[in-house]
């Protein structure tokens, strides 16, 4: 053997142990969601075992902690419910408003400028989002109800989805001025060629082109909204109410969850194992948005073949 | 309702459109829309900058009182009697507990009266801010007293860089809090950076479009969009019940972030490699290279800058991370600093939680204090991002 071969041999085993560790590091990826599904799944049914899956899904009353506890985690569901629908209002017109004054009227060097100012808003921890709304907006809002006559709490749902709805804002945002951007230019021409104005072509021919896209951003921005903690945690409730009203105190899938991890609970009572049923349904939700929006904007990009999403 | 000129332009002109003037109304009521909705997003940046900041300055300066203390054998036992009877209320009782150190590291100390600038009780210094406090009218006509004759003064804040958590609100600062996010990021980016990098590059480079290939994208887009609290569970269920390892500590702390940082690494290091044009390798194997040769000496430096650019970018999102930190217990009362990634500690976002949460007023300051900090460093995160991005771009 010439030592050009044994030079060879060696840097072809080399290679594949560089291979073999790069394959590895891809698979932890699969591993952590499989991790996360996984770990969430059995103490979820665990918690079945010791309590009515069917309870769980239709029952209204959640009180933990005491003789004879229930699991009905129905006004949960409700108050993540309205608190996100709040997040939506606030965010989708907002954000889309946005991004159309981006991509359409503002010139490239505005653009330039404004975007990233947007996305300070994204780069700013929830954390402090959540202090800003149970310190600021929250009395603030007490305050405005009480002068039109209205009675709210402290921890009102309003306060917490507004916060939640600005938090949003940079995620539907960017992604709709990408893909408006993304629509070709010849259709804006030729509808303004037709004598359309500026607006039609714009509400009339770009919008609806871009729509997967724009749907595909507010999925995303509710799945954010669902699963978002820390404003909730601070600004809403802790009190499990059925309510339809945004000015009373409402609790959340999450804010239940940190709840009832970090109190004082054994392991493996019903207490601490029902976070992670909640986890299981916040997991499967979010998952499911996730993935109708990847699958929309896939077929965005099909369409008008671009890279660039 | 049509009038006659009108009328007469539309037989005049075959393209008149009485509708046009309304069409532009339209047009321009809608442009105006979204100038408005992009203006309410920075007005409210800018309304919330201020008010952090407004709420969080003057935590940066604190009251201090002049008052006489004696250091002898009753004082050092009981600190409280190292000031006369009136001043016990209004100067720190935190304070006062740290004299038999001084007394230790200062012997001849002992048995004499020092005159001392002593920092001030929270309620005190809360009076002077004029916020919201609880001081008697006694305490509060000896303060107006000592401040008419110059015997208060405000001084910079250094607690609160030096000091970890306290239950007693002048005393409390940061430090420790500071000392756990960057042992919690330094475990974060050592999992995070290289396995996010290694995925890009298989990924980008040596992966063939199959199966498999395709699950491990899918995968990727949708761990990006799971619930950060989710990852909290994750870490509770295995690194701590089924790994045994330390509640609390950075070490989980750290590998939950780098799990959740691992896809912001992934995409933006893909986005790098795929900028580098595909005439470099081809270069590189028409001279014979192997392909690892190739993405190694000459792709990977040349998209390091984008990697780098984006590992910044998800360390700082990491940096700013509570919910799955609350749930693997990082929230605990830590006046200490941590000194190994095994001990109890918490992070700068988990302490404002706590801190948001108390009842004293002295605490708000601090929390919106905290956030000037915490926000200072993750814009300055950002822009040496950016700055990196711009500086080392090439154009091809």
């Amino acid at each position: 053997m010439s030592t050009f071969e044994t030079r060879n041999k060696n840097r072809e085993i080399t290679e594949k142990l560089i291979k073999f560790a790069l394959i590895t590091a891809s698979v932890i990826s699969i591993l952590t969601t499989f991790g996360i599904l996984f770990s969430i799944l059995f103490e979820a049914i665990e918690f079945f075992q010791m309590r009515s899956f069917w309870y769980f899904i239709t029952g209204t009353e959640w009180s933990p902690g005491v003789e004879g506890s229930k699991f009905g985690a129905v006004p949960i569901f409700a108050g993540t419910f309205v608190i996100t629908i709040i997040a939506l209002c606030v965010a989708i017109p907002i954000g889309l408003g946005s991004a159309i004054y981006m991509s359409e009227y503002a010139s490239d060097k505005t653009r330039d400028y404004l975007k990233p100012l947007l996305e300070v808003l994204a780069g700013i921890p929830t954390v402090v989002y959540g202090f800003f709304a149970a310190i600021t907006v929250a009395p603030l809002i007490v305050k405005l109800a009480d002068s039109v006559g209205l009675d709210a709490t402290f921890n009102s749902a309003l306060a917490s989805g507004v916060v939640m709805g600005i938090m949003i804002i940079p995620v539907i945002s960017s992604l709709s001025d990408d893909v408006i951007r993304a629509v070709p230019d010849s259709q804006r021409k030729a509808a303004l060629g037709l004598g359309l104005t500026h607006g039609e072509t714009i509400k009339d021919i770009v919008i609806p082109s871009a729509l997967p896209g724009i749907i595909s951003a507010s999925l995303l921005g509710l799945s954010k909204a669902l699963g978002e903690t820390m404003i909730v945690v601070m600004a809403a409730g802790l009190r499990p109410n059925l309510s339809w009203n945004p000015l009373e105190d409402m609790t959340t899938v999450t804010v239940t969850i940190v709840n009832s991890l970090v109190g004082d609970f054994e392991f493996n009572s019903p207490e601490t194992l029902s976070a992670f049923a909640l986890g299981l349904v916040l997991f499967v939700v979010t998952l499911v948005l996730n993935i109708i929006s990847l699958s929309l904007i896939r077929k965005f990009k099909e369409k008008y073949k671009v890279n660039t999403l | 309702m049509i009038n006659k000129k009108e009328k007469k332009l539309m037989e005049t002109n075959p393209f008149y459109d009485p509708t046009l003037k309304k069409r532009h109304t339209s047009a321009k009521r809608f442009k105006k829309f979204t100038l408005t909705s992009l203006i309410f997003s920075i007005a409210f940046l800018a309304f919330f900058l201020f008010d952090i900041i407004g709420k969080g300055t003057p935590a940066f300066h604190v009251t201090y009182l002049e008052v006489d203390v004696s250091y002898n054998e009753k004082s050092i036992n009981d600190s409280r009697y190292a000031v006369e009877r009136k001043y016990r209320n209004i100067v720190s009782r935190a304070w006062l507990r740290e004299l038999p150190k001084q007394v230790k590291e200062n012997p001849l100390l002992m048995n004499t009266t020092q005159t001392l600038w002593v920092l001030a009780d929270d309620q005190v210094d809360q009076y002077f801010k004029e916020h919201h406090y609880k001081l008697k009218s006694k305490d509060r006509a000896l303060v107006d007293d000592m401040k008419a004759h110059g015997r208060v003064d405000f001084r910079f804040n250094s607690i609160f860089f030096t000091n970890g958590d306290s239950k007693i609100p002048e005393f409390a600062g940061l430090f420790s809090a500071m000392v756990g996010s960057i042992l919690t990021l330094i475990i974060t980016m050592l999992v995070a950076f290289p396995l996010g990098v290694m995925t890009a590059i298989y990924l980008e480079e040596f992966a063939e479009d199959n199966k498999f290939t395709r699950l491990i994208e899918v995968n990727i887009n949708n761990l990006a969009a799971i619930p950060s609290i989710l990852f909290g569970l994750l870490g509770l269920a295995i690194f701590i019940n089924l790994f045994g390892m330390p509640r609390s500590s950075p070490l989980v702390g750290g590998l939950t972030l780098a799990l959740m940082t691992l896809p912001i690494i992934i995409v933006s290091s893909r986005a790098a490699l795929r900028a580098v044009p595909d005439s470099i390798r081809q270069a590189g194997y028409g001279l014979g290279l192997t392909k690892i040769q190739v993405t190694k000496d000459h792709v990977l430096p040349l998209a390091f800058p984008g990697v780098l650019t984006g590992s910044i970018i998800g360390l700082a999102q990491a940096m700013g991370e509570t919910a799955p930190l609350i749930i693997i217990g990082m929230i605990a009362f830590i006046p200490d600093a941590p000194t190994m990634v095994t001990d109890a500690a918490t992070v700068m976002p988990a302490q404002l939680f706590t801190w948001a949460g108390m009842p004293e007023r002295m605490y708000i300051e601090k929390t919106a204090a905290g956030i000037m900090v915490l926000l200072t460093v993750l814009i300055s995160l950002n822009a040496i991002a950016i700055y990196l991005r711009k500086k080392f771009e090439v154009k091809w």
